[in-house]
């Protein structure tokens, strides 16, 4: 399994053509207390950079981006009661959705940890 | 206490990055997150909004507000004079006691809501940080020659703001009287580790609190002291303003705007009783005849279904019509739900109408419910 990541701090877990999204910890850290979070419906159509989800906290709505395009398979649904494991667990228990690629060739676009960790050090 | 104010300081356009205040070391060290609020560096929070505000909510709280003016007016006919300038009844008004009113321009708009107190000699005014300067300018202009206006610009201001509030500073102050002997909107000159400091039984929470004045050059010292305390936690803007939506109270540039009237934003309690029969003050002409005929909006609560806040500037629906728009809005940490302040058409703004808000073309349905949507726990006179 490898791990990308964006520049909006969304990351994504591929194996072959499925892959899990989420926000990074820097992300949560940012939004602090997350109250709400909406996920894409399963079987929805999702293109990179499109806004594919909406994460609330108590200062502000964020969008989360798709960070590749395909289709939605499952969404969190743990997340409906309990937003606050995208604080918790940002990179795990708290990820947003779990998808299949329609084109993993956009995946070249994105940072790996290093250069994401090099990315935010400069933020 | 500083120099009288001189107005050719005022330069407006002199470009200027945000400004620390006397706490800004004081904050770092602590690790609050640091934003640009009102020309200075602010906490926003320190371990996170909700912990912060359920501890203010079950405990105390200590916030920083130096940004806020501290103004003191004196002089001959100082009393006089400032009723002239704000809708208030000075004549109620005795030494110690505080009160809210509001600066209005003589179209009846909101230019600032502010605390007025009678110290011995004169009057103490707490104005809002962003609008601070310019109140300054429409004070000084508004005040005749003969009267001085001074910005205490070398004093901070604390709030210690919660059901414990009293507990934790009582055993810090000494003064000619207890700390007990204020109630609810009642303030006095106490010391506080050694230090002058100005307390009054006030906030902008809903909880029982006080406001505290002190040298600036004192301030880090008395805020070792006051969160020492085991009951007390700093707390940042975040939960400041959570807890100011709970209670119900409006926030200047958001909730109340220059183009707003004290009668469509439901603060008639802020033109005194006597003014409104009397007249006398800015924007008289259009507010007295606004308080018979009704204003066509009102400033309402709503509830919000769902988990999905909605925020200042979303349209409030009735069917498919808009009817209002949404000022300030959020997560409730206490409610557990969102909730916001919202200006609607008269004819939908009585408690239990439904309406729907459109977030983002989602649309989330609300009702219409009195505020405070938390209850006011103040300390007030009389009371047990």
């Amino acid at each position: 399994m490898t791990r990308y990541f964006t520049k909006d701090h969304e990351w994504i877990a591929v194996e072959g053509s499925e892959a899990t999204v989420g926000i990074t910890d820097y992300a949560q850290s940012q939004l602090g207390d997350i109250t709400f979070v909406e996920v894409p419906g399963e079987g929805s159509e999702v293109s990179m950079g499109d806004s594919a989800s909406v994460v609330d906290s108590v200062k502000a709505a964020s969008d989360v981006y798709a960070p590749v395009s395909g289709k939605v398979t499952v969404s969190n649904a743990a997340l409906e009661d309990q937003p606050e494991l995208v604080n918790t667990d940002p990179e795990g228990d708290g990820w947003l959705w779990k998808m299949t690629l329609s084109d993993p060739a956009e995946l070249d676009g994105l940072m790996d940890e290093a250069s994401y960790q090099a990315f935010i050090a400069e933020l | 206490m500083s120099d009288t104010y001189d107005i050719s300081e005022l330069d407006p356009d002199v470009p200027t990055g945000p400004l620390a205040l006397p706490l800004d070391t004081w904050h770092r060290a602590r690790g609050g997150r640091m934003v640009d609020f009102a020309g200075y560096w602010m906490p926003v929070q320190f371990e996170g909004i909700i912990a912060e505000h359920l501890w203010t909510r079950e405990s105390a709280g200590f916030f920083d507000v130096s940004h806020m003016g501290q103004l003191y007016v004196s002089g001959e006919g100082a009393e006089a004079a400032l009723e002239a300038v704000l809708p208030i009844d000075l004549s109620t008004l005795p030494i110690g006691g505080v009160r809210y009113s509001l600066l209005l321009n003589d179209e009846g708009g909101i230019l600032d809501d502010l605390m007025v107190s009678r110290w011995g000699q004169g009057f103490y005014l707490v104005v809002n940080g962003a609008t601070k300067w310019d109140d300054i300018a429409t004070l000084r202009e508004r005040l005749p020659d003969a009267i001085t206006l001074n910005h205490l610009e070398d004093s901070a201001l604390f709030a210690l703001q919660g059901p414990k509030a009293f507990e934790a500073l009582e055993p810090l102050v000494t003064g000619e009287y207890p700390l007990s002997a204020l109630t609810f909107m009642r303030g006095g000159q106490f010391k506080m580790g050694g230090v002058d400091a100005w307390i009054s039984r006030s906030g902008y929470t809903g909880e029982d609190g006080f406001e505290i004045s002190v040298p600036a050059e004192n301030a880090a010292e008395l805020a070792d002291l006051i969160c020492a305390q085991p009951l007390v936690k700093p707390i940042g803007l975040g939960a400041r303003d959570s807890l100011r939506l709970e209670a119900g109270l409006p926030l200047y540039g958001h909730d109340m705007t220059d183009t707003v009237d004290p009668v469509s934003a439901d603060l008639l309690f802020g033109i005194n009783k006597r003014r409104r029969s009397e007249g006398g003050f800015p924007g008289a002409d259009v507010i007295l005849p606004l308080i018979a005929s009704g204003a066509e909006t009102r400033r309402v609560g709503l509830a919000i279904e769902g988990r999905m806040a909605a925020r200042e500037g979303a349209k409030v629906l009735s069917g498919d019509v808009e009817v209002g728009t949404i000022t300030s809005g959020g997560f409730s940490p206490s409610l557990e739900r969102p909730i916001a302040m919202a200006y609607v058409a008269v004819a939908h703004a009585a408690p239990g109408t439904q309406l729907t808000i459109d977030v983002r073309g989602r649309k989330l349905a609300a009702s219409v419910v009195p505020m405070p949507f938390v209850p006011h726990r103040y300390h007030r006179k009389g009371a047990a």
